[in-house]
């Protein structure tokens, strides 16, 4: 509930970890816990943000699904911290929900002291002012996550894109990967990052770049679109279906044209394909 | 001599509030909004103690902000006066009470329902379908009683509206600057532009 005033308390954790020689957090952690967090690359699937002109777009990896579980009520890793403001994490799942809580109470609370809302950079540094501090207090243990805060300021229509981390340190990008392979991703993305994309060439990005990673294809990905002034737009799986088959279609005609001469049965497909609206050619 | 009016209708809730912010016999301004917006279908009025009011909504309209984010849904009508009801009573068993009184205009975006919750700061809640606050009540509860009706339409629900602030302005010995008009339906709250400047002749 928003107060007037925030009161910090965090749950202890039974024992002193303090050790008298003096040894980093980090080091400390992994020997006392059996489930060492590091402070650096925490583990979990791979999270994408990409800022284009006036839009800014936030993918993740989905796990795949056991056969039983109900896909539609899981909780998702892409969530809104404000009307204006959403955020992808990558890591512990449990950790994350601690943080967005503590973040949407801040941006609420925000709200209620100054009128205004939150802007990007506010929210991150209080998202990674928190990380940091549990790296520091004693009997806690760090946040085992990554995060990517998105957004646009309020009456402003520069897109924003930061990134947490674990240890506290905070980042401004145009596009950027966290999570299991985000070098990988991070490399795709620094390769075909342009300026100034429009809403279809961002989203094709973010999805191109998390097919990297995903083997699966488009019902392992998630996609959320933030645009200035309007709700935070999830995707549905058949868009994103249509995005994955053009790009599967491209690297097809790429391959085919890199090898010289088309390979029977490779290319086909994409000659015969017409766009449906062309109309019969007037004879 | 706040005045607050809150009407049903069919398919939607009035509420009215007066424009003048006084302290004492003074009036310091004439275009005071006396409600804020809770989610999309619930908007809260209110009048008291200056700064209690204000204080009040703002804490009310951030906690359940708050909830909507939190679990990915908005509080329908019903709960958000129960929780304004909780934190009225909370409030008046405290060293220092809110003196604050309410009226929630809400639609129930499951039961298709519009809804008006009245509320005093002794915390007594009711879900009324019309209602005033204040010395309204002494003037337009007759009129309202007279003429409303469960599925009257907007057009008929306004004209009610306007035989209450005539009422008013005949009546009441304090000017008090005109209402603001919101109204919530299905589509979430706009604001009605009101005609304020006619005069009413007194009897």
């Amino acid at each position: 509930m928003v107060r007037y005033s925030l009161q910090s308390g965090w749950a202890r954790l039974p024992g002193r970890i303090c050790s008298r020689s003096c040894k980093t957090r980090l080091e400390l952690y992994e020997i006392t816990y059996p489930i060492g967090i590091p402070l650096t690359t925490p583990p979990g699937t791979c999270a994408v943000g990409v800022k284009g002109k006036d839009i800014v777009v936030l993918g993740c990896e989905k796990r795949s699904a056991m056969k039983l579980q109900d896909t539609r009520i899981t909780p998702s890793k892409i969530c809104l911290v404000d009307t204006h403001v959403s955020l992808a994490f990558a890591g512990l799942n449990a950790d994350a929900r601690i943080l967005v809580d503590k973040a949407r109470l801040e941006a609420q609370s925000h709200k209620l002291t100054v009128e205004d809302p939150v802007s990007i950079e506010y929210i991150t540094k209080y998202v990674a002012g928190v990380q940091q501090k549990y790296t520091q207090s004693g009997g806690v243990r760090p946040f085992g996550i990554s995060t990517l805060i998105v957004g646009f300021d309020p009456n402003d229509k520069t897109p924003r894109l930061y990134q947490t981390e674990p240890s506290g340190i905070y980042s401004a990008w145009k596009a950027n990967a966290i999570g299991r392979s985000s070098k990988t991703v991070r490399e795709f993305l620094e390769r075909n990052h342009k300026a100034d994309m429009d809403r279809e060439e961002t989203i094709k990005l973010t999805v191109k770049s998390l097919l990297e990673v995903v083997q699966t294809g488009a019902k392992n990905i998630e996609i959320s679109v933030m645009a200035p002034g309007k709700p935070m737009e999830i995707l549905p799986v058949e868009d994103i279906e249509k995005y994955v088959e053009s790009i599967n279609t491209e690297k097809q005609e790429e391959a085919a044209t890199r090898r010289g001469g088309r390979t029977p049965g490779t290319g086909t497909a994409a000659i015969l394909t017409r766009p449906a609206d062309d109309g019969p050619s007037a004879s | 001599m706040e005045v607050l009016l809150g009407i049903t209708g069919k398919d939607y809730t009035i509420i009215a509030a007066s424009k003048a912010a006084m302290r004492g016999a003074t009036i310091l301004k004439a275009s005071d909004d006396k409600t804020r917006a809770l989610n999309k279908h619930s908007l809260m009025a209110f009048s008291g103690e200056a700064g209690d009011t204000v204080q009040f909504a703002e804490y009310i309209q951030a906690n359940i902000q708050l909830y909507s984010m939190r679990n990915d849904t908005n509080l329908g009508p019903g709960a958000v006066a129960s929780f304004v009801r909780g934190e009225l009573a909370k409030a008046l068993r405290s060293r220092k009470p809110y003196t604050v009184n309410l009226m929630l205009g809400g639609w129930d975006p499951i039961t298709e329902k519009p809804s008006l919750y009245w509320a005093d700061y002794l915390a007594s809640l009711a879900k009324l379908p019309y209602a005033a606050h204040g010395y309204a009540q002494y003037y337009c509860l007759s009129i309202l009683d007279k003429h409303h009706h469960p599925d009257i339409d907007f057009e008929q629900g306004m004209k009610i509206l306007r035989m209450c602030t005539d009422e008013l302005k005949r009546r009441l010995p304090i000017d008090f600057k005109g209402v603001f008009v919101k109204v919530v339906t299905k589509d979430g709250i706009r604001e009605i532009k009101y005609e304020d400047d006619m005069p009413v002749k007194s009897a």
